[in-house]
């Protein structure tokens, strides 16, 4: 029974994963660019959440779950800023100095987003509004129970999922992005206008990223400015361990690395958690860098 | 007239290094305490960086994971000596042999991994050296704590406890570091790792043994920097996981990529910009980290060789933006 539980629990952390992860996977799908800067933005979406609801509870006057919905339009619309800004200023200048340069800018990044949250909000754990998540449940066979706040978590990331992956491939823009992600020359004779694809892609993966920051600073209640590293980190694992570059492969692999990282944390140790994902980071580049679902990155290593 | 010059030319720098050793010699000498504790953590991160700038600079490596080695030679030391009691200073030749160990068996099957799925493996690595050393791997390492207690180091029967005695202890490993970074340099190991740097394929065809060659600038780095913790260790007499933080290896990075890989003076300066004023300068300190990111994105930008480049990286880069140039972003 255990394991079921920890089941619910890992899918639950997997969707998170797997949110965060499409970020990594669309900007590494059009620019091969490992996005260092995307933990930080997911980060950014939950400081910006706490900003929002205190702002929108205070207007209100009192409390209620419905002041989540505004807040996920300012914190989704916002942390979209915030990415095309970086495009913009860190990525841009460097779209044809090599692989390595963007990299090293993306990691600075980071570390500005992260100062910045550290010295705006404060070094300390940050706590959100009591009484916003609806806390009933529901017990299955054999005692496994599922909170409804995990049912609403699981419903809203599935739906994020499945319209982005309707967005890719049943658009034209979708079309468009994977065009680029292909070639970006032989696009541009197509017709498609590279640098507006490359900016709504860094509008649509730090979007979904922000509004995952707020989900999960809801579903834990509390954070601190660690949160965009450690789990930036962890989202990129599940990015390369489903296949790098591609968006179904970021959905399974955050949900196989959280589950994996629940059941180890269950059944092994919780201390060693985090030592899991960095194993299977290792394992999976040595033995199969293309992850589990890629198969175009193969002949780039 | 010409021999005269050329006389001067071979007299001069030898000149200028003795120079700029006596003046590292008498520099501290009218600091307080606190200021020569800067330059003593100065001197440690040029070693750190040298040692890197062996993996990044040379061989074209990029390794994230570089606190993970300095931790490892400072835990080394501490138990080495806590244990059994062994001389800090005799503790130092099996700090570098520990380090270069680790480095071999780390580095050996994620060699074939190239540019930034390198980075990422080594960052791994280097958190799961710190997550353990947290955990309290085999019971040994204190846990989040670390371990305490590490006697002073005795040389001649004098006692190392002032800042000052620590500084000149590395400012003498930092001479050596130097000569012997230097020597590589020009060795034929060291042409071999710039030849792979610049082209793998080629340097292959060559007839070099690329493997060997790569694993070698690990072994040298790695056990560089474990002396490097060592020297740490000494000093400050209390080891922890905090060495082999993430945030601890991007210092050493941005060490030597802003200063310009592959370069000796590129380090002293990145050094000076990365430790020495974050340490002076109480308002950069809480702004380290956006500091070194800013540096990072403004230099990857505006002057990605490097504030000091060595001469062959400036020419690679100015070749490598001229082609660009004439064929402009391939974009994958």
């Amino acid at each position: 029974m255990q394991f079921l539980q920890q089941l619910v629990n890992g899918i639950t952390i997997g969707a998170f994963y797997a949110l965060v992860a499409l970020g990594y996977t669309m900007v590494y799908g059009v620019l091969k660019l490992i996005n260092f800067a995307h933990g930080d933005l997911f980060m950014w979406g939950a400081y910006l959440g706490l900003t929002g609801l205190t702002v929108a509870l205070a207007a209100l006057g009192y409390t209620t779950p419905w002041a989540i919905l505004p807040v996920v339009i300012f914190v989704m619309t916002s942390v979209a800023l915030m990415g095309v800004l970086v495009e913009r200023i860190a990525y841009r200048p460097l779209r044809s100095a090599g692989r390595l340069a963007p990299v090293i800018s993306a990691l600075g990044v980071a570390f500005i987003l992260e100062s910045l949250a550290r010295n705006v909000y404060g070094a300390s754990w940050k706590t959100y509004p009591q009484g916003l998540t609806p806390s009933g449940g529901l017990v299955l066979a054999g005692g496994v129970r599922v909170s409804l706040m995990q049912i609403i978590v699981l419903v809203a990331s599935f739906l994020l999922m499945a319209g982005l992956y309707l967005f890719v491939h049943r658009t034209r823009v979708g079309t468009a992005m994977r065009a680029v992600s292909l070639d970006h020359d032989v696009s541009r004779l197509m017709g498609v206008d590279v640098d507006r694809i490359i900016m709504i892609v860094f509008l649509i993966g730090p979007g979904l990223g922000g509004v995952a920051g707020l989900i999960v600073a809801l579903y834990y209640g509390s954070f601190d400015f660690t949160l965009g590293w450690i789990f930036g980190l962890k989202a990129f694992i599940a990015a390369i361990l489903g296949g790098i570059g591609n968006i179904p492969g970021a959905m399974l692999g955050g949900m196989l690395l959280g589950i994996i990282e629940t059941l180890g944390a269950g059944y092994m140790s919780p201390q060693w958690k985090d030592v899991i994902a960095y194993i299977i980071l290792i394992l999976i580049l040595i033995f199969r860098p293309t992850g589990l679902l890629g198969e175009r990155v193969a002949e780039k290593l | 007239m010409t021999a005269l010059r050329e006389r001067l030319q071979k007299v001069n720098p030898l000149w200028w290094q003795l120079g700029l050793l006596v003046l590292a010699i008498l520099f501290p000498l009218p600091l307080g305490d606190y200021h020569r504790s800067v330059l003593w953590r100065t001197g440690l991160y040029i070693i750190l960086g040298l040692s890197l700038n062996i993996i990044v600079g040379y061989a074209g490596l990029f390794q994230l994971g570089h606190a993970a080695f300095y931790a490892l030679g400072a835990y080394t030391t501490a138990l080495l000596n806590i244990h059994f009691g062994v001389p800090i200073l005799l503790t130092l030749p099996v700090a570098i042999l520990v380090g270069a160990v680790f480095g071999y068996l780390i580095t050996r099957p994620i060699l074939h991994l190239r540019g930034d799925y390198l980075c990422i493996v080594t960052i791994a690595f280097g958190e799961v050296v710190r997550l353990a050393l947290v955990n309290n791997i085999f019971g040994i390492t204190g846990g989040a704590n670390g371990l305490s207690g590490i006697e002073r180091p005795v040389l001649f029967g004098l006692v190392l406890r002032q800042p000052i005695y620590h500084y000149y202890l590395v400012l003498f490993f930092l001479v050596f570091t130097i000569f012997a970074v230097r020597r590589l340099e020009n060795s034929r190991l060291g042409r071999a790792w710039m030849y792979i740097r610049e082209d793998e394929v080629a340097a292959e065809a060559m007839g070099i043994d690329t493997v060997r060659v790569k694993l070698l600038a690990f072994i040298i780095g790695s056990g560089w920097a474990a002396l490097a913790g060592s020297l740490y260790a000494a000093k400050i007499t209390v080891v922890s996981p905090d060495q082999a933080k993430f945030l601890e290896s991007v210092i050493m990075f941005c060490i030597v990529v802003l200063g310009g890989t592959g370069s000796i003076p590129g380090v002293f300066v990145g050094t000076l910009g990365m430790v020495t004023l974050p340490e002076l300068s109480r308002a950069l300190k809480d702004w380290r980290d956006a500091w070194l990111g800013l540096a990072m994105v403004t230099m990857m930008i505006a002057r990605p060789e490097g504030l000091w480049p060595s001469r062959r990286i400036r020419m690679e880069i100015r070749a490598a933006k001229e082609e660009a140039s004439v064929a402009p972003a391939a974009g994958n």
